[in-house]
């Protein structure tokens, strides 16, 4: 595989973020109530950080070490407020629904990771591959729990009706419990336990070991 | 003349080392003022849409709420703050409030506000006053309807704050909102003594509090006393009030 596309499509199975680096796990929870949240969710964080890479990676070597963090954040925060008001703007409903999570994009991890980790090391053009991959990566693991959680807790999807309730003459008793954020613990739990299995080089050495027992 | 070329100047200035104190604190003003361009223009470019949003909230808002009292959409009325008198037109000018009157923390209020009444042959049936005021993070901005004895709350909204999520935005709760239908505006010696308090509220002028949220329902509470009171609304519905009476 060419170097530029292994960039694009590694970080969103073998080193994925949330199921690897197990980072954004915060959002990942608040916001995949809905497939609708989690979709303008995946879609501001892709923009976020595929455009905090690029620019980080083209003033990479005027940035100094000793501010490098502040002017990382400042970059990205910027762009996490042009999202903030482009949403309330466009899609207020919805970013309503989203309320703090969108602005708390700054303190995800995975795109400051990726800035300091990929962009300050890299040319602008893999830069914003690393971000789309990175953000691809973090989308559907978002998208998959939210489309679960919204099939489980309301029979719909992103508001159609899928599995006919019980309440309006189907035959589908709804999981009130998946609406409530430790469902969203517990299926990402069997998610990386899913990948893990499949990728068995993800996972992690054990921190304990067996006592060994001298007879 | 190739010294005040400044072109030479940047690469000048790009090609300082990084080490030097120069070089970040240009790189850091260059990077603030970039990002801080970036976000006042798409402020500036979405305002407009964003206002209309807000708007259309605002509207929803209070067709919601007379359609959950069951009642005819009541009629806009505009009134004069200092003397309760109906005016035809609104001249847009704001009054300031020194330091001891303001207590919904706005700084300076309109002199004329639009107010929602509904009327029948016995008189004022409901009036809808907007209210808002400084809340703990945020501007809280809401509807206050009275029902027709110009005293008992008919119910109490908030469309617009941005206060703490799960603490001080549980204002926007139906369920809490719901606690204060019913209460009473004002005790017998005509002070007004609505308020949310610590706790259980009791009796007929007592909400119960959010905990975790003191701060908020406080300034609930005071921008209540300041819109019922004699620089909000108070003269006009002591207007209403001695029109009922006559």
């Amino acid at each position: 595989m060419k170097l530029s596309k292994r960039k694009l499509v590694q970080p969103i199975v073998t080193t994925n973020p949330v199921t690897v680096h197990v980072l954004g796990i915060c959002s990942a929870l608040a916001v995949t109530t809905s497939l609708a949240t989690a979709l303008v969710m995946s879609i501001s964080v892709i923009f976020v950080l595929s455009l905090s890479n690029t620019i980080i990676s083209v003033i990479r070597r005027h940035i100094p070490a000793s501010i490098r963090l502040i002017i990382q954040i400042t970059i990205i925060a910027s762009l996490v407020i042009v999202v903030d008001l482009v949403l309330q703007a466009y899609l207020f409903e919805l970013s309503k629904r989203l309320s703090v999570f969108v602005g708390l994009i700054v303190s995800n991890c995975i795109v400051l990771g990726r800035a300091e980790a990929f962009a300050m090391k890299n040319p602008p053009l893999p830069s914003l591959l690393d971000g789309l991959g990175n953000g691809l990566g973090y989308a559907w693991i978002l998208l998959l729990i939210g489309a679960v959680r919204e099939l489980l807790a309301e029979g719909t999807l992103l508001g159609y009706e899928i599995l006919p309730l019980v309440e309006d003459g189907g035959w589908f008793t709804p999981l009130e419990s998946m609406a409530l954020p430790p469902s969203a613990f517990f299926l990402l739990g069997l998610l990386i336990w899913a990948v893990r299995s499949l990728r068995v080089e993800q996972r992690e050495a054990p921190t304990t070991r067996k006592p060994e027992v001298s007879s | 003349m190739d010294s005040v070329n400044p072109l030479r100047w940047w690469q000048v200035f790009l090609g300082l080392p990084n080490r030097r104190p120069a070089k970040a604190i240009g790189i850091a003003l260059l990077v603030a003022l970039a990002c801080s361009l970036t976000v006042a223009l798409t402020a500036l470019n979405l305002k407009p849409i964003a206002d209309a949003n807000r708007l259309r909230e605002r509207a929803a808002s209070l067709v919601a709420l007379v359609a959950a009292l069951g009642v005819d959409m009541p009629r806009a009325r505009l009134v004069e703050l200092a003397d309760g008198e109906y005016v035809a037109r609104d001249p847009q000018s704001t009054m300031m409030l020194d330091g001891g009157r303001d207590l919904a923390g706005l700084g300076a209020v309109e002199t004329v506000a639009e107010v929602y009444e509904l009327r029948d042959s016995a008189g004022v049936q409901l009036v809808v006053l907007p209210v808002r005021g400084a809340g703990y993070q945020s501007v809280l901005k809401g509807y206050l309807a009275l029902r027709g004895d110009l005293d008992t709350i008919a119910a109490l909204r908030f469309h617009e704050q941005n206060e703490t999520p799960g603490m001080g935005a549980k204002i926007a709760d139906p369920a809490w909102q719901a606690l204060w239908t019913g209460k009473r505006v004002a005790g017998d010696d005509g002070t007004i003594r609505v308020r949310a308090v610590r706790g259980d509220g009791e009796g007929l002028h007592e909400v119960d509090g959010i905990s975790g949220a003191t701060r908020t329902v406080n300034r609930i509470n005071n921008l209540l006393q300041f819109w019922l009171g004699p620089d909000g609304y108070g003269p006009y519905l002591a207007r209403l009030k001695a029109e009922a009476g006559t």
